[in-house]
């Protein structure tokens, strides 16, 4: 059985993704009021094996992973990758190296 | 850079949306190739923001709708983009409300999965899409194993056998591995057995699995997911088991490795989502559960 960490954690985890994503007002998105929504009716007294609920906890922990995920592929994307592709020059600097210049030029400038 | 780039381009061709022409997906040979090229440039270009509020309505047959501001969101082959229920419309919506000041396609992969189940660009039958899936079946990851290093034998064995023990349990069918490049002999009952339980999926969220399938490299692994027996992290993790295994070896490079590895859960985990959600078994079963 999939392990899975408690439904308290996760709809905090979502709020908290939700946030990260609208910033301060994010209690008046859709999203946010969706989740509470469903984690209140999601509750239920004792802890008996559920169908429904397990399932509902499932697609909830799906969820944060897909928030999370994309926000931390997003973070390295615009750190690593955002930028394109550096030039010769700039990748050759990198490593402390200097390409090579040939008094007069090479011969194929205009 | 390669590998994330190929497996990106089938999903570009879809991400770029609403407005941008359906020229783009016809076309053979060499004009695909190019158009390919066109596709991926136009995905990395972020379009502007142009609207401010995105709410959701309920429109004909009780379908839901994406507002963005006064307009209605269209997919990139001109339909009204439409999807069956709430919780996938709200969680779409999020996504278009979550894009700052340009539009960053490739972090939305819920809108990228209903354009495919709407726009159907391959124009595939349902029967087409289950043995595409199952194609994966043939060279499933989980089932090949290595004869070297001894590390990885024996974490291989340890992570994977059970998961295998699993599905055949679950499925009643004989999949068995194999470290011949020839992979292991998969019955004839077995891919049967799996095309009909896939047959028992609507198009829609067909659309889904089979694109966790292709993301994960493994219908056992992806059917792990769908029946709830894996969570996302554990799917990724064993599907990139050698990889791990190489990284705890020879160190972890972040934009590499955790590059990858976020994607691929965050794809894995829109597909988990997206089938979820639009299946309606579960809708039934729980409606069923509440009376």
């Amino acid at each position: 059985m999939a392990a899975m960490t408690s439904p308290l954690r996760i709809c905090r985890g979502i709020l908290k993704e939700i946030r990260a994503l609208k910033g301060p007002e994010y209690k008046q998105t859709m999203a946010y009021n969706y989740v509470m929504d469903q984690f209140r009716k999601n509750q239920v007294t004792g802890a008996r094996y559920c169908r429904a609920q397990r399932e509902a906890l499932h697609a909830s922990h799906t969820y944060l992973c897909l928030l999370n995920s994309t926000r931390h592929h997003q973070e390295l994307h615009n750190l690593y990758h955002g930028k394109g592709e550096r030039s010769p020059e700039e990748v050759a600097s990198l490593v402390g190296l200097r390409l090579p210049t040939q008094p007069g030029g090479k011969g194929w400038e205009k | 850079m390669l590998r994330p780039l190929f497996r990106n381009y089938s999903q570009i061709s879809q991400a770029l949306l609403p407005f941008a022409s359906r020229k783009l997906r016809h076309g053979q040979g060499l004009t695909t190739h190019c158009q390919r090229a066109n596709a991926y440039a136009s995905a990395t270009i972020e379009r502007k923001k142009f609207y401010e509020d995105v709410t959701i309505s309920q429109g004909e047959g009780g379908l839901y709708e994406i507002n963005l501001d006064r307009r209605k969101l269209k997919t990139p082959g001109g339909k009204l983009f439409t999807v069956p229920n709430e919780a996938l419309a709200i969680a779409v919506a999020t996504e278009w409300d979550a894009q700052k000041d340009t539009l960053k396609f490739y972090t939305m992969h819920l809108t990228t999965l209903c354009n495919t189940a709407l726009d159907n660009p391959t124009q595939r039958d349902k029967n087409q899409m289950i043995t595409a899936a199952l194609k994966f079946l043939e060279t499933d990851t989980i089932c090949y194993r290595v004869e070297e290093p001894p590390g990885l034998v024996d974490l291989q064995k340890n992570e994977w056998d059970p998961i295998l023990d699993w599905i055949e349990n679950r499925y009643n069918v004989v999949i068995g591995s194999s470290s011949s490049i020839m992979g292991p002999q998969i019955p004839e009952e077995t891919k049967e057995t799996f095309h009909q339980h896939l047959n028992s999926y609507n198009f829609w969220s067909l659309t889904g699995l089979e694109y966790i399938i292709t993301q994960l490299k493994s219908v056992i692994l992806s059917l792990g997911l769908i029946d709830r027996h894996l969570t996302v992290e554990q799917a990724v993790l064993l599907s990139r088991l050698e990889e791990e295994y190489q990284i705890k070896r020879w160190g972890n490079v972040e934009w590499a490795h955790d590059y990858d590895m976020y994607e691929l859960r965050a794809r894995t985990a829109a597909g988990a989502l997206f089938v979820h959600l639009t299946s309606e078994s579960a809708t039934v079963k729980r409606k069923l559960l509440q009376d």
